[in-house]
């Protein structure tokens, strides 16, 4: 070994069941660096920095600090080992001062580590009240207090997991000011990030994971955006994908200018506008939490808006409906048939303590007479699924969440479907699911794009997007970058368009396509 | 080799796993070991802390079932009386049971007893009062008259707390508990200021029990010459009987009852399917606090004839418990009533037992409380075992 890592992963392999997460991962970060780890959703970035962290403990391979293998059992090895991580969901005491809750779970008492913390901030430059209570800070500010915290228990190795999501540019400006007076320190950080053009601001050196495995380092210096785009999105993989050719194609649903802010007061869908056309596959690719949930939950009735319209245009009688701002109970009373297969599927697609048969009825209990529930149709409904989908039960009366993801997701899919819906929506309708599964789903999409539905399909995998869709929307950042064909677009033009590059040239582009 | 033993080594000594459905009767083995283990425990406390043989303090538990042993009290008595307050435990649980079904964690069923108590028995001395007066006030719309304006008072005390939380999302825990408070002093007041015999104390004493107005507002009791230990409680019983299963076929077969099992479950599912929440919410904490009201009117018309700040005794807070541990299943729930009431009336029987020194044990109350606290341990603390089991970790052997 001739040079002494700060923090070196050997052949690191984790798995969950049968899904790896990590699979052979080996890298290293020096003394006084900042390595950006890159790579799509699901790539296993954050797996492999709660190995680090000792959240997970490795199934194979090891770790080695200062050259010497270490073993991290729980988060506590790793601040003995000077490690800090920094997670994207922030773990502060709401009612605490900044103060308190950085000594929180040390021996020191807030008024004599007061000094310290204040000579921490001059040293790298945060600027904090450190006597302000948690739940009046800014978003920024209590990011400030999670880093001050691993700092101040004497972190060496800082990991940053997505940590430029929450901010605004002018606040990941001052982060990365003060990640660079901490290179100077001799720290040495490791950042997890979708954004390209910050990976290039930020860091020293790139490492890619892509599909839980170590695909290579490069130096910052010597790469650029696509090429590091295509080392991320890897070979295109032919997945076999049935595509028939859109046919009566006529619009559907159409969606103008639509705004929403969230409750932290984030622009989470910026202006968004395109249209759905029945007899079509429409995929949005982005990555995660750009603003699908709330696109595909205000079509819904369920995200209030600040402006814009979604208007749905009737098979039958071309009557136009503004959907905006309506309850889910006033779309159906409209007789607009909507079916939304949501992203999480137990929590809010399904009842995971409730059985097949009572999951059946979330949608149509309401039928029929004015006290008693009427258990016969869907009964007979869940039966119907149970054979026709192939879903591997013991009978109709057991809970869903009993059930493996795959049934549970065909159950859910198959329920949606039976409401012979004019528009479907479908939200990672694969993620987790074998590969026989994920066929199922497609061919049941297919089906009902040849039925004349207006398909809506929200995926992460950019192969399977490329081969299912005729249409793809890409967004970044709640904003529509690029529309693009499916038919022949490329997984590195649509990985920069997610990205947020290019994002002006690709929007005209693809409204001239559109 | 060295991987092994480095997986082997930091492996955790022992973790919990959820566990597959288990046969029921394998479900009810373990319950039963639990009950069995419990009264181990129980017979090493009581030989340790008071040195009597156990037997002969789980007799005197039976007694409190059974009622062999106060002479004061005749044959069966005991018995019905066990049943008479099963039924009102009973009740306060299937009271609470939809709200907590909605995850409402309403743990103000005792103000909402005791204010349907308040006020039945405002009812009933108001119109005891005219009657004696010598107004004319028929005896049966007494009874109507008190039991109404004693679910509407329960379903304002449940009311009050859901509807600030769909409006500001205030907790609902809190809310309850504290109304509880203002419901006690209110009564006290009211007994105090209004309706005490003397000015110095707050004892209501039997309401109409004299004049014109004597048994008015009092639960008839049915039966009385043939069943003369019963008729006390035939009503109230039979009233739970009729609402097990009338809670039960709302639970289980009524629209309301699978929507507020959606809301329950997850509020994000209730919302995609499109159920109006907040609305459930209200309606649930209404029939809820309007059954509580019931229970409350019961215990002023059947069981006491009078009204104090301790009218409901903690009965609001233990129904809580028999709600959870029978999972919200009214059936369960009357077993498991049954269990805590024959569990304190048996904890009192036993102040009358001999100690070895030829006197009566005292603290006698707190002693029967921490053999009924290691008894309910023991049947809670099993569930854990039917849900999980623990795997301790293997010990690879040298050479493997």
């Amino acid at each position: 070994m001739d040079k002494i890592h700060a923090i070196e992963l050997k052949n690191i392999t984790k798995r969950f069941g049968n899904v790896v997460a990590n699979e052979n991962v080996s890298l290293s970060v020096n003394k006084g660096e900042i390595l950006s780890i890159l790579g799509e959703n699901g790539s296993g970035k954050t797996t492999l920095m709660n190995m680090i962290a000792g959240i997970y403990y490795p199934d194979e391979g090891s770790i080695y600090i200062n050259g010497e293998e270490v073993h991290i059992r729980t988060p506590k090895d790793a601040f003995n080992y000077k490690i800090g991580m920094i997670h994207q969901h922030f773990k502060l005491v709401d009612v605490f001062t900044a103060t308190e809750n950085i000594v929180l779970g040390t021996k020191q008492k807030p008024s004599q580590a007061k000094k310290f913390i204040a000579d921490l901030c001059a040293t790298y430059g945060f600027v904090l009240d450190l006597d302000k209570k948690i739940y009046e800070m800014s978003v920024s500010e209590k990011q400030t207090v999670e880093i001050i915290k691993v700092l101040y228990r004497g972190a060496n190795i800082l990991i940053l997991d997505e940590p430029t999501a929450v901010l605004t540019p002018q606040e990941i400006d001052k982060l990365f000011n003060v990640l660079r007076n901490m290179r100077e320190k001799g720290k040495s950080i490791i950042i997890i990030t979708h954004k390209l053009n910050e990976v290039m601001a930020i860091s020293d050196r790139v490492a890619v994971l892509c599909k839980g495995k170590y695909v290579g380092s490069v130096l910052t210096a010597e790469t650029n955006e696509t090429r590091l785009t295509e080392m991320m999105v890897g070979e295109k993989i032919s997945l076999n994908i049935h595509r028939s050719d859109p046919k009566n194609v006529s619009e559907r649903l159409i969606v103008s200018n639509i705004n929403c802010i969230n409750r932290e007061g984030v622009k989470v869908l910026d202006d968004v506008s395109f249209t759905a056309n029945s007899g079509e596959i429409l995929g949005i690719a982005g990555i995660a939490g750009s603003g699908q949930r709330e696109l595909l939950e205000s079509i819904a009735g369920l995200q209030k808006l600040n402006s814009g319209s979604i208007i749905y245009i009737d098979p039958n009688t071309g009557d136009k409906e503004n959907l905006r701002d309506k309850t889910p109970m006033q779309i159906r009373n409209l007789g607009v048939r909507l079916s939304f297969v949501p992203e999480d599927r137990l929590g809010m697609g399904l009842v995971g303590n409730m059985d097949l048969v009572d999951n059946m009825m979330l949608r149509s209990y309401g039928k029929g007479g004015p006290f008693f529930v009427h258990r016969e149709e869907p009964k007979k409904l869940a039966e119907r699924i149970v054979s026709q989908l192939g879903v591997v039960t013991p009978d109709t009366a057991t809970p869903v969440r009993r059930l493996s993801g795959g049934n549970v997701q065909k159950i859910l899919v198959g329920r949606e479907i039976a409401a012979s819906p004019t528009v479907l929506m479908a939200a990672y309708p694969v993620r987790g699911l074998d590969i026989n599964s994920s066929h199922l789903i497609y061919d049941l999409l297919n089906e009902q794009k040849e039925k004349g539905v207006a398909v809506i399909f929200v995926g992460e995998d950019l192969d399977v997007l490329i081969e299912l869709c005729d249409r793809i929307l890409v967004i970044g950042a709640g904003k529509v970058t690029g529309v693009v064909d499916g038919r022949n677009a490329s997984k590195t033009e649509i990985g920069l368009l997610m990205t947020g590059e290019q994002a002006s040239s690709s929007q005209t582009e693809g409204g001239n396509e559109a | 080799m060295k991987k092994q033993i480095i997986s082997g080594t930091h492996e955790p000594f022992a973790h919990i796993i959820k566990r597959e459905k288990m046969p029921w009767w394998k479900e009810w083995g373990v319950r039963l070991c639990a009950i069995a283990l419990s009264l181990v425990v129980c017979a090493i406390v009581i030989k340790l802390v008071i040195g009597v043989p156990p037997t002969a303090l789980f007799s005197k538990f039976a007694d409190g079932l059974l009622g062999r042993m106060r002479a004061d009290i005749p044959q069966n008595h005991q018995f019905w009386l066990t049943m008479g307050d099963t039924s009102i435990l009973l009740l306060i649980a299937l009271a609470i049971t939809p709200a907590f079904k909605m995850r409402f964690w309403n743990i103000g069923a005792e103000g909402q007893v005791l204010i349907g108590s308040l006020a039945s028995a405002w009812m009933m001395i108001t119109i005891g009062k005219y009657v004696n007066a010598g107004g004319v006030f028929p005896r049966w719309l007494t009874l109507v008259v008190m039991l109404v304006v004693a679910m509407i008072a329960g379903a304002i005390w449940a009311l009050l707390p859901a509807y600030f939380k769909n409006k500001w999302n205030t907790n609902e825990t809190l809310f309850t508990l504290m109304m509880n408070y203002i419901a006690i002093q209110l009564t006290a007041y009211c007994c105090t200021e209004f309706w005490s015999k003397k000015n110095t104390s707050n004892n209501v004493g039997v309401i109409n029990s004299e004049g014109k107005a004597m048994g008015y507002g009092w639960l008839p009791t049915p039966l009385k010459e043939s069943f003369p230990k019963v008729s006390e409680w035939l009503i109230i019983i039979a009233v739970a009987v009729v609402f097990s299963l009338l809670i039960h076929i709302y639970l289980k077969y009524s629209k309301q009852g699978y929507e507020l099992s959606v809301v329950g479950e997850s509020e994000n599912t209730a919302r995609y399917v499109g159920i109006n929440v907040p609305k459930v919410v209200l309606r649930t904490m209404i029939i809820s606090g309007a059954l509580c009201g019931l229970v409350g009117f019961l215990l002023v018309s059947g069981d006491q004839h009078s009204i104090s700040t301790t009218i409901v005794d903690g009965r609001g807070f233990t129904a809580i418990m028999v709600s959870w541990i029978s999972k919200f299943n009214p059936f369960a729930m009357a077993a498991v009533a049954f269990m805590f009431v024959f569990l304190e009336h048996g904890a009192a029987q036993i102040a009358s037992v001999p100690l070895p020194n030829g006197q009566r044990l005292s603290g006698a109350e707190e002693f029967s409380s921490i053999l009924t606290a290691i008894i309910i341990f023991f049947i809670i603390g099993c569930e854990f075992f039917i849900n999980y089991k623990v795997v301790f970790r293997k010990f690879s052997k040298k050479g493997e």
